[in-house]
C-alpha cells in the first residue's frame, strides 16, 4: 500500500478560535476515506489546507511525495478538489469553464478536447454546456464541479460535501462515479450524512472539535455501537416466560428484553461482550421447534456510535 | 507566463459576457467626448490638440475604474471561487497579475475607442501626434495605477459596492494630493518635506507633465513602483483574508 495523501499533526487558528488542532492521518491509494463529523468540527479547514488553498499555523502535508507548503504547483496538480457548494464562475458556460480548466491544468489542443469531452460523458452534462452556469440547477452544478475536480485525471481527491443537498438519485450517481474512480485514486469525502460512509467509504475518520475521535472502517466503527449484535427475535405460539428463560440461559447472554402483541413475542437479546448470539439462538428454536417469524441480528447505527464519539468529547 | 494568459483571458472574457463591458465602453467613450467638447472647450480653444480631451481622464477614470476593479476579487470571494482558484496549480503572482493585466486590456481597449477624438483634432488642424500619444500613454499609466488601487482594495471586502466606495476615495486622495488647496491646507502646519512629499504623490502632476509630451522617467518610474506597490499589497491582503 501506497500512502498518496499525508497528514501530520496540522494546527489552524482562527483568532482564539482552534479549528484544527493536531489532525494527522493518511490516505492509501484504492481507499475511500469518509472524513466525518458534526459542523464546525474542522472538516472543512482540514480539507482546504490539504488542498494547499490555507496555510497551516503548524503541520505538513504530503501529497505524493510533494510538500503542499513548498512544492505547491506540484502537490495541486496532483488533486482533484470539489470545495464545499462546488462553486462556480456564474456567467460562465459549463464548456467556457471546463476549457478553462483544462488549459490551467496545463492541457493543449486535441488532448484538451479529449480530456473536456470524456469528463462531459462522465458526468452526464452534455445538454447544459452553453448555458450559464448561474442558471443551472444544484445537480447540474455539482456535476460541472465534479468534472473540474477530476479533469485532469487527479490520483487524489478531495470531495468536501459531494453529496449535500442532491436529492437520491442523484446522490446515487455521485456515488457510483466515486466508486467507479475508487481504485486507482486516493479519495477523501466529508460528509454528515452517515448513510454516505456505509454506501461508498472503506475507512472512516471522526473528528470533533478539530481532533481526530476516531479512524477504522465503518464495520470496526459499527462495533462500538450500543446494540451490535443485539438479536431481534419474533416468535408465534411460545410463551413469553418460558422463551425468556430458554434464552437467559443461553451463554454469553447478558439480558434479554420482551414486547408481545395479540399472536407473537418479540425479544431482543444482548450479549455481555457483544458477541454474536444468532447461532446459538438458531439452534436454540430449532430444538425446542419454536415458529419463528423473525430473526435479525443488528448490525450496530453508526449515527449512534457518532452520536457517543462526538458527545462525549463535547 | 503560460498561466497568466490563460488567467488573463478568462477575466477579460469575463467582462464581455456581460452587458457591463459594453455599457461601460459607452459611457467611457460618451463621457470622455463631452468633457472635452463641452467643459474643456474644445472649439474655443482653437489649437489643434488634444488637452482639454486628457485633462478630464483623471475625474472620469476616478469614477469609472473602481467599476471596473471592484468585481476583480470581491466576486471571487463573494462566490467561494477564490478556494477553486487557489487550489488550481497557479501562483498568487499569476492570478494577481493575470486580473490585473485582463481589467488593464479593458481600459486600454475603451481608450483606444476613442480614436474619433484624434481623428478629428488630426482633419481639423495640424496636430503634434507625438504629443497626442505621449497623452495616450500617460492617460493609460494612470488608469494602471488607479486599476492596481481598485483591484487590491476589491480583495478587502465580499461586497462590490463597498469595493467600489473604498477605491473611490483612495484614488481621489492620490489626485487630489496635488491640488493646491490642499496643499495649502498641509501647508500651514505640515513640515516643507512632508508638503513635497504628499505634492509627488498626485497623479495629476505626473499624468499633466506626461501630456504635456514629455515622457519623463520618473514620471514612469511613479506610476509602474505605484502598480507594483499596490499589487503586492494586493497579493498579501488576498492571502490574509484567505479562510476569513
Amino acid at each position: 500500500m501506497e500512502a498518496m495523501v499525508e497528514i501530520d499533526a496540522l494546527v489552524k487558528r482562527f483568532g482564539p478560535i482552534t479549528a484544527v488542532d493536531g489532525v494527522s492521518f493518511a490516505v492509501q491509494r484504492g481507499e475511500v476515506l469518509g472524513f466525518l463529523g458534526p459542523n464546525g468540527a474542522g472538516k472543512s479547514t482540514t480539507m482546504k489546507m490539504v488542498t494547499g488553498f490555507l496555510t497551516p499555523d503548524s503541520g505538513r502535508v504530503t501529497v505524493v511525495g510533494d510538500d503542499i507548503g513548498k512544492r505547491p504547483v506540484a502537490a495541486k496538480s496532483r488533486i482533484g478538489y470539489l470545495p464545499e457548494g462546488a462553486p462556480l464562475y456564474g456567467d460562465m458556460t459549463p464548456a467556457g469553464f471546463l476549457d478553462f480548466i483544462a488549459a490551467i491544468r496545463g492541457f493543449k489542443g486535441a488532448e484538451r478536447k479529449r480530456r473536456i469531452d470524456s469528463v462531459i460523458d462522465r458526468v452526464n452534462i452534455g445538454g447544459v454546456l452553453n448555458q450559464p452556469t448561474e442558471t443551472l440547477s444544484k445537480g447540474f452544478k455539482r456535476r460541472v464541479g465534479l468534472a473540474q475536480a477530476i479533469l485532469h485525471d487527479p490520483e487524489v481527491l478531495i470531495l468536501d460535501e459531494p453529496n449535500d443537498g442532491l436529492d437520491p438519485n442523484q446522490k446515487h450517481e455521485v456515488r457510483l462515479l466515486i466508486q467507479e474512480m475508487a481504485a486507482e485514486k486516493a479519495i477523501v469525502l466529508s460528509t454528515h450524512i452517515l448513510e454516505e460512509v456505509d454506501a461508498v467509504c472503506t475507512r472512516a475518520v471522526i473528528i470533533s472539535q478539530g481532533k481526530v475521535l476516531a479512524d477504522g472502517t465503518p464495520a470496526e466503527l459499527q462495533a462500538q455501537a450500543d446494540g451490535h449484535n443485539q438479536v431481534h427475535v419474533g416468535l408465534r405460539g411460545v410463551a413469553l416466560e418460558a422463551a425468556r428463560g430458554a434464552l437467559g440461559a443461553l451463554q454469553g447472554v447478558d439480558r434479554v428484553e420482551s414486547t408481545e402483541s395479540e399472536d407473537e413475542i418479540l425479544l431482543t437479546v444482548s450479549a455481555g461482550d457483544r458477541g454474536d448470539l444468532s447461532g446459538a439462538i438458531g439452534g436454540l428454536a430449532q430444538s425446542e421447534g419454536w415458529l419463528v417469524t423473525r430473526l435479525e441480528v443488528e448490525t450496530g447505527r453508526l449515527d449512534s456510535v457518532f452520536r457517543d464519539i462526538t458527545r462525549t468529547e463535547g | 507566463m503560460d498561466k497568466i494568459a490563460i488567467i488573463f483571458r478568462r477575466e477579460l472574457s469575463a467582462y464581455f459576457m456581460t452587458p457591463i463591458a459594453y455599457v461601460f465602453l459607452v459611457i467611457f467613450v460618451f463621457l470622455a467626448g463631452i468633457f472635452a467638447f463641452d467643459l474643456g472647450d474644445f472649439f474655443a480653444r482653437g489649437q489643434a490638440d488634444l488637452v482639454s480631451f486628457f485633462s478630464f481622464h483623471p475625474w472620469l477614470y476616478l469614477v469609472l475604474i473602481p467599476a471596473l476593479s471592484m468585481r476583480l476579487w470581491a466576486e471571487e470571494r463573494r462566490g467561494g471561487t477564490i478556494e477553486l482558484l487557489f487550489t488550481l496549480p497557479v501562483t498568487m503572482t499569476q492570478a494577481v497579475l493575470g486580473k490585473f493585466l485582463a481589467a488593464w486590456a479593458f481600459t486600454a481597449i475603451a481608450l483606444a475607442l476613442t480614436f474619433p477624438m484624434w481623428i478629428t483634432v488630426n482633419y481639423l488642424g495640424d496636430p503634434d501626434n507625438g504629443v497626442i500619444l505621449a497623452g495616450y500613454v500617460g492617460s493609460l499609466l494612470m488608469a494602471g495605477a488607479f486599476l492596481a488601487i481598485g483591484t487590491c482594495l476589491s480583495a478587502l471586502t465580499r461586497n462590490q459596492v463597498i469595493a467600489f466606495v473604498l477605491s473611490a476615495v483612495v484614488c481621489l486622495a492620490f489626485v487630489m494630493s496635488g491640488f493646491p488647496m490642499v496643499l495649502q491646507f498641509f501647508g500651514d502646519w505640515a513640515p516643507a518635506p512632508l508638503v513635497a512629499a504628499i505634492s509627488s504623490f498626485s497623479f495629476l502632476s505626473h499624468f499633466n507633465s506626461i501630456t504635456k509630451g514629455v515622457i519623463d522617467l520618473r514620471d514612469l518610474i511613479f506610476f509602474v513602483s505605484l502598480i507594483a506597490f499596490w499589487l503586492f499589497a494586493n497579493a498579501v491582503l488576498i492571502e490574509w483574508k484567505k479562510g476569513r
